[in-house]
């Protein structure tokens, strides 16, 4: 494998992992609140479908971001008054998430534009376009650093970058703001912070709001950005791969960070077999690659490779007499 | 302690939650532009009207029956297994080994062995999951979350080799031998030149569902087992003082689901298709979720509940044909099932609770 097709792959890599990176995020933003979320999947595809359609009817992609997001924050809020206030299992919640969406999309879809199930093609302004960072052009002669600059770091959509930047600000928010410390502290200890005179419920509502304009961000970036127009199913999965990083990152945002690269790697590198063959020398199975984020997410579950512990009241409902 | 009569938890909240899912799902039908009560009469019509579709609906409750229980079994013991996709999945394959590889002499046999290699496959498949659950303390529900994707896979990866007929570009494997072709209602209720249920793919596993339904309610409430099973799911800290080891419950409980979602796959797998293909479950392990969450756990209300959503299946499936609403209807009715019996319960269970206090205190 030489240097220019490394750099295809890397720049890949940061293409498939960034809808990852989002998800995973917002998972972090309602687990560390100690809300469940199995519905990334759900409002993944809510919000790709939402995206899509809008941007295809008015042309504007920024107006298809607000709608995918709101499609997604809808299905937040479904999520909130479920297992919120009427302390539902927010397990099953997430499934039912999960269902809506997939069977929404599809049929409204079709209502909508008669194309079984998809939405037209965006082109031009409807899609996140690749910006150019600055210098690209200038430096991109130079040896080693110019193709790295011009390949890899520059040419992306704004979502990738709007991503990225996500990494150290979840962190600031978490570690370095009274409302992080919050909202760590509702989902280990929610009694305490009950005490403390703080609202749970309102926290908890906080975290999954923030967690549906993540994920509605990473639905809007699949269709209007990583590909050109919404198709039954475009999530694929994601939203669980976005747990399994969520687990595997151990609920920390840099790790997080590494995760999603990692199975965005995997991802990358299942769509190029033949990069594959080149370098090990035998066939790796293109299945083997897709089911092997989930591998290890079990195989770091087993605890085999540190544990894994998650938010200590996570998944139960704030009972205030209790 | 009890606000409500037993009717009342058992009946009436179930009824009004699916009123409001019957209500929601009217409404997106209004939305998309089409007469919900003449959808309704095609679903009826189209899933009830003759003997053949009630074939197709009692094949499709079949399914449902089986991964409703294994989804059952496990709420008992307060786990949620999500796997039961999987768990079809790897049960099918258990199937498509035996009635390959196993030269049957006749069907009743053919049958019997199925049924136990279905059963191992998806119970093994189920293992791994509960394993981790009882030992290393990994939670069950993303552990089977991640198991369906690996069972998917590695059909895909069988069925594209090791499995596949040799020259052929389908990846599914060769038809099964005829002898070990189940009996289906078309072969069973003939009687005297009228045939009913033609062409229908309901087969004799519908009385294996209802056996099992038979069962698992003996196992659950007239065994010690399910005794122990339902206690852990009460309270796991009083199971443990009263001596019942939770490893041993969370083990057998997901070996008993795991094994009841493979044997769906005798259904869909050996009655109907005849050989093993792609996408064989079709999501039928996960309307399991719906199914139980409706049955309120109990053998009873799953197979009421199946026959339901095997009428949803069947009706969805016409209205797909005859007008413009697609399939994916039924995934939406689906959806808001579980939405408002499983996770939106309080929002129904208060306010009834209120009511009945009221008029206890009235009469007081």
């Amino acid at each position: 494998m030489d240097f220019a097709t490394l750099l295809q792959m890397l720049d890949a890599t940061l293409r498939l992992a960034t809808p990852l990176l989002l998800a995973c995020l917002a998972g972090l933003f309602s687990e560390r609140a100690g809300i469940f979320d199995i519905g990334l999947e759900g409002k993944m595809l809510a919000a790709a479908f939402m995206s899509a359609a809008i941007a295809a009817v008015t042309g504007d992609v920024w107006l298809g971001l607000l709608a995918g997001i709101g499609a997604s924050l809808v299905l937040s809020a479904i999520h909130g008054v479920a297992s919120i206030t009427f302390r539902g299992n927010q397990l099953i919640s997430g499934v039912a998430i999960n269902f809506l969406a997939a069977g929404l999309t599809v049929v409204v879809a079709q209502s909508w534009f008669r194309q079984g199930g998809r939405t037209p093609q965006l082109s031009g302004d409807g899609r996140f376009n690749p910006i150019t960072l600055p210098f690209a052009d200038a430096i991109r002669d130079v040896p080693v650093i110019g193709p790295i600059y011009f390949e890899l770091i520059s040419g992306h959509t704004i979502l990738v970058y709007l991503a990225l930047a996500m990494v150290p600000l979840t962190w600031w928010i978490l570690y370095r703001t009274r409302f992080g410390l919050r909202l760590r502290a509702v989902g280990e200890n929610p009694a305490a912070v009950d005490t403390a005179g703080v609202s749970v419920v309102g926290l908890r509502f906080a975290a999954i709001g923030i967690c549906g304009v993540l994920v509605g961000i990473a639905g809007a970036y699949l269709a209007t950005a990583l590909q050109a127009g919404f198709v039954k199913d475009m999530s694929a999965g994601r939203g669980y791969i976005a747990l399994a990083a969520l687990i595997f990152a151990k609920w920390r945002p840099w790790y997080a960070l590494y995760a999603c690269l990692l199975f965005g790697f995997l991802q990358a590198l299942s769509l190029r077999p033949d990069i594959i063959t080149g370098v090990i020398g035998f066939r790796v199975n293109g299945q083997f690659l897709d089911v092997l984020p989930y591998i290890l997410t079990v195989i770091i579950l087993a605890g085999f490779v540190g544990k894994a512990i998650p938010p200590r009241a996570g998944g139960q409902p704030y009972v205030k007499e209790r | 302690m009890d606000v409500m009569p037993k009717w009342a938890d058992v009946i009436l909240i179930p009824l009004i939650s699916i009123l409001l899912a019957a209500m929601l799902s009217a409404l997106v039908i209004l939305a998309i532009g089409e007469s919900p009560w003449a959808a309704l009469k095609l679903m009826v019509d189209g899933a009830l009207g003759s003997t053949y579709g009630w074939g197709y609906t009692l094949y499709y409750a079949t399914n449902f029956i089986f991964t409703g229980l294994a989804v059952s079994v496990a709420f008992h013991a307060r786990l949620f297994n999500i796997g039961g996709e999987g768990q079809a999945v790897l049960g099918g394959l258990g199937v498509a080994l035996a009635c390959l590889y196993i030269p049957w002499p006749h069907w009743s046999l053919a049958l019997i062995g199925a049924c136990l290699m279905a059963a191992a496959f998806g119970a093994a498949w189920a293992a791994i999951p509960a394993f981790l659950q009882a030992k290393r303390g990994s939670h069950i529900v993303i552990t089977t979350i991640m198991f369906n994707f690996i069972a998917a896979a590695l059909l895909n990866y069988l069925l594209i080799g090791a499995l596949k007929v040799p020259g052929s570009m389908e990846p599914a494997t060769a038809t099964f031998p005829p002898a070990t072709h189940l009996p289906s209602f078309q072969d069973m209720f003939n009687f005297g030149g009228t045939t009913f249920f033609r062409g229908a793919p309901a087969n004799v596993t519908f009385f294996v569902a209802v056996a099992a339904c038979v069962a698992i309610w003996a196992l659950i409430w007239r065994t010690r087992l399910g005794y122990e099973l339902r206690s852990f799911g009460h309270s796991e800290s009083a199971a443990k003082y009263a001596g019942i080891s939770p490893t041993k419950i969370i083990m057998v409980t997901m070996l008993v689901s795991g094994g009841l979602a493979g044997m769906m796959a005798i259904n869909n797998v050996q009655g109907e298709a005849e050989r093993l293909v792609l996408n064989a479950v079709e999501g039928a392990g996960f309307i399991g979720i719906a199914v139980a969450l409706m049955g309120r756990s109990h053998p009873f209300g799953v197979l009421l509940a199946a026959l339901l959503f095997g009428f949803l299946y069947q009706g969805g499936a016409e209205l797909a044909l005859w007008t413009s609403i697609p399939r994916e209807l039924i995934i939406v009715i689906q959806a808001l099932v579980i939405l408002f019996t499983g996770a939106l319960d309080n929002m129904v269970r208060m306010p009834l609770e209120r009511l009945f206090l009221a008029m206890r205190r009235a009469k007081q």
